[in-house]
């Protein structure tokens, strides 16, 4: 395996009182596309919020190395600038604050300062991969953005910041066939620029449709249950997460 | 530091908070009754009229109540008050003639950077008097009359300024304005003529230096028909321990078809009493807009009105207020609808943190005969943390039966998620905490001219550091 970018280790979370992982093992190698499959309820989003340090998940034990350093006991804000990026399934709206200055401040608080002008022209290409009109730039952050609208400028995010790993928490959900298209360009195009590790978290799978997939991991329960290549993928569209939720 | 890089410029508190060496011509006694008025009225040279004015309005003010509303003022003695404070210099045309270190002041603050860049006129007060005052030739040769009041009341335009002087707001109305009416000094005179449109803002710029002293600068603004023209008032002071009192007085006269608009960002400092009243009247057809920023003081009264008076005359109010630890702002407008199709629209936004308390009056009247009134009012609020306090209270007194009136309040919180979210792209806790604050603000600094839009973030920015415990 090429150089290891996330090691988790028995990790265990309790959210609001409640046992969500209960020792779940997870290793990501550098540019390594992997994904997270399973039922709701399983623990994926869980895993996707803890690792990006939400302070309601609450880790009762286990380890988690990010990049050689213990990911845990870093502030939410060290581990992205660290490069850890997280896709929001729900991007929260943010009144007043416009998205060309919200992906300016967070380039310049990860080290890397644009002029307003070298900005545009940067956004402008990645722009044009999403097919997003450069006006969104303009626009109030998430205010009013539609849920295909939110998706693709969280993956222009993914695309301006250029983290090492990112994770993409349901990034297809409530999306139609032309979005999930438009959404799985931009992180083809990720894998392809970045060459960044890829966590991404689904329970369909149509984004992964156009992306090279290295390793899939079915969880259920806190815990994976199952791993393989993309050939699982398919096996789970057939037969669903049945026979996992009763193992 | 990493967490001094900020999405807003980097600041720096001590440009308001420099205390040049208190250096007066004159400094009256604290305290207030005839002899201190007379000696106002002698300092000032002021015709007949006015001193009998100010001994009418000294009389006013000790018969009328101090305003049980609102927040209390028991801080603010004003035996312990002085009413007027001569600076060492008389007024001058370039900033070279004013002495070194008011200049210093003043550029400080960028006002004659300012002036350069993008005024057409500035007038700086420095405590009780104006030092500076220069306009540009071509905003004169069109006419357009700015000077220091003192001047307006001797000049050719005596007449006019007699006129309107406290006719809007009578000294009458409450204790503070009959406490201007009695000790003013400073302020500007504005006449535009008929049909002139002054296309880039004046500016008045009023800082408070000598320690328990009152600023009382008095504006009167006069946009005659078919005029046009923006104003802009900042003003400062430096931190002392025990109270300072602001009472200034701004009437504005907006003629048929004219448009005044009038911005202000208030960042008094923190043992200020901002007591302040401002009134527009506003004539057939005309327009009057306020953009206003209350920043500092530690305990402030505002509440700019407006009387749309004439037929289809328009207002427009948009406000910020941000209340922090041991400031009580009670901040507000007020409109008067008398003319027919007369139109109000109003957005104010109120930020509370560290315990500061923000209460948010409006007013809207609609008077029988203002057939067809329109008004609409949004109050905002946010709350920084949850040992802040925001009020708002509205009231409508509407007289028509066809008035098309609106009211709108929020309060809102800054939600933990959308913190989290700004973090997981790198921002500190603070900066995200900032942002949000600034994009609250954000339909407010963008009514703002840009340098001030600037100065506005820099104070939220200062206001919002340290803010996590």
């Amino acid at each position: 395996m090429s150089q290891e970018i996330l090691k988790v280790e028995n990790l265990c979370v309790k959210v609001l009182e409640k046992d969500i992982l209960k020792g779940l093992d997870l290793t990501i190698g550098e540019g390594e596309t992997h994904v997270i499959m399973g039922p709701n309820g399983a623990g994926k989003s869980t895993l996707g919020n803890t690792l990006m340090g939400k302070s309601e998940y609450e880790v009762t034990s286990g380890n988690v190395t990010f990049l050689g350093e213990d990911l845990l006991s870093m502030e939410v804000h060290e581990r992205a600038r660290k490069g850890l990026f997280m896709s929001f399934q729900n991007p929260i709206e943010v009144p007043g604050v416009r998205l060309s200055e919200f992906i300016r401040n967070s380039c310049e608080a990860m080290g890397n300062k644009m002029s307003l002008w070298n900005f545009k022209k940067a956004a402008a290409v990645q722009m044009k991969v999403l097919n997003m009109d450069p006006a969104y730039l303009d626009r109030e952050l998430n205010v009013g953005f539609s849920g295909g609208e939110k998706k693709k400028a969280e993956i222009l995010q993914l695309l301006m910041l250029k983290p090492r790993l990112a994770i993409l928490d349901e990034t297809d959900s409530g999306l139609d066939v032309d979005a999930v298209r438009t959404v799985s360009e931009g992180v083809k195009a990720y894998q392809e620029q970045v060459g960044g590790s890829l966590l991404i978290i689904t329970h369909s799978t149509r984004i992964l449709e156009s992306l090279s997939v290295d390793k899939v991991h079915v969880v259920a329960d806190g815990k994976i249950v199952a791993e393989g290549d993309r050939s699982l993928v398919d096996e789970i569209n057939e037969n669903g997460f049945e026979k996992y939720i009763r193992a | 530091m990493s967490e001094e890089k900020t999405f807003v410029e980097d600041i720096n508190r001590s440009i308001y908070d420099v205390i040049d060496k208190e250096n007066n011509a004159t400094r009256l006694k604290e305290g207030l009754n005839e002899d201190i008025i007379r000696q106002i009225s002698d300092e000032k040279d002021d015709p007949d009229w006015m001193r009998e004015f100010r001994l009418k309005c000294l009389k006013l003010y000790n018969e009328l109540q101090v305003p049980q509303w609102g927040p209390g003022i028991e801080g603010l003695d004003m035996d312990h008050i002085s009413t007027y404070v001569r600076p060492k210099t008389d007024m001058k045309n370039t900033w070279d003639d004013v002495p070194e270190d008011i200049k210093n002041t003043f550029e400080r603050l960028g006002i004659p950077e300012a002036e350069r860049a993008s005024l057409a006129g500035v007038g700086a007060q420095y405590d009780s008097e104006l030092v500076y005052h220069n306009v540009m030739k071509e905003v004169e040769e069109q006419g357009v009359v700015y000077t220091d009041f003192e001047s307006a009341l001797k000049g050719e335009y005596s007449d006019m300024v007699r006129e309107h002087f406290m006719k809007l707001l009578v000294p009458r109305d409450h204790k503070f304005n009959a406490l201007h009416g009695a000790v003013w000094s400073g302020g500007s005179f504005v006449y535009v003529p008929k049909g002139v449109k002054v296309s880039i803002p004046l500016q008045s710029y009023f800082r408070l230096n000598a320690k328990g002293a009152g600023q009382f600068e008095h504006t009167l603004i006069i946009v005659d028909e078919g005029a046009d023209l923006h104003f802009i008032e900042g003003c400062s002071a430096p931190k002392y321990n025990v109270a300072n009192l602001h009472s200034g007085c701004v009437e504005l006269f907006v003629s048929k078809n004219a448009r005044l608009r009038y911005s202000t960002i208030e960042n008094w400092s923190k043992n200020m009493y901002n007591l302040n009243s401002k009134r527009a009247i506003v004539e057939e057809n005309a327009r009057m807009e306020w953009v206003s920023g209350s920043f500092g003081s530690h305990t402030s009264y505002l509440y700019p009105s407006t009387i749309l008076k004439g037929d289809n005359s328009t207002m427009e109010y948009t406000g910020i207020t941000f209340a922090g630890e041991g400031q009580d702002l009670d901040t507000g407008m007020k409109v008067v609808h008398v003319g027919r199709n007369t139109s109000s629209v109003v957005n104010t936004k109120s930020i509370a943190k560290s315990g500061g308390v923000s209460t948010t009056r409006t007013s809207v009247q609609v008077m029988s005969g203002a057939k067809g009134a329109k008004s609409v009012v949004s109050c905002e609020s946010l709350m920084v943390d949850n040992i802040s306090r925001s009020d708002t209270i509205p009231v409508m007194d509407i007289r028509t039966d066809d008035a098309d009136i609106g009211h709108e309040a929020s309060i809102g919180s800054i939600s933990d998620d959308a913190v989290f979210y700004l973090m997981s792209r790198g921002l500190s806790e603070e900066d995200a905490r900032a942002l949000i604050v600034s994009g609250f603000a954000d339909n407010v600094s963008r009514e703002l001219p840009m340098e001030y839009a600037a100065e506005m973030n820099n104070l939220i920015r200062l206001e919002m550091k340290g803010s996590i415990g």
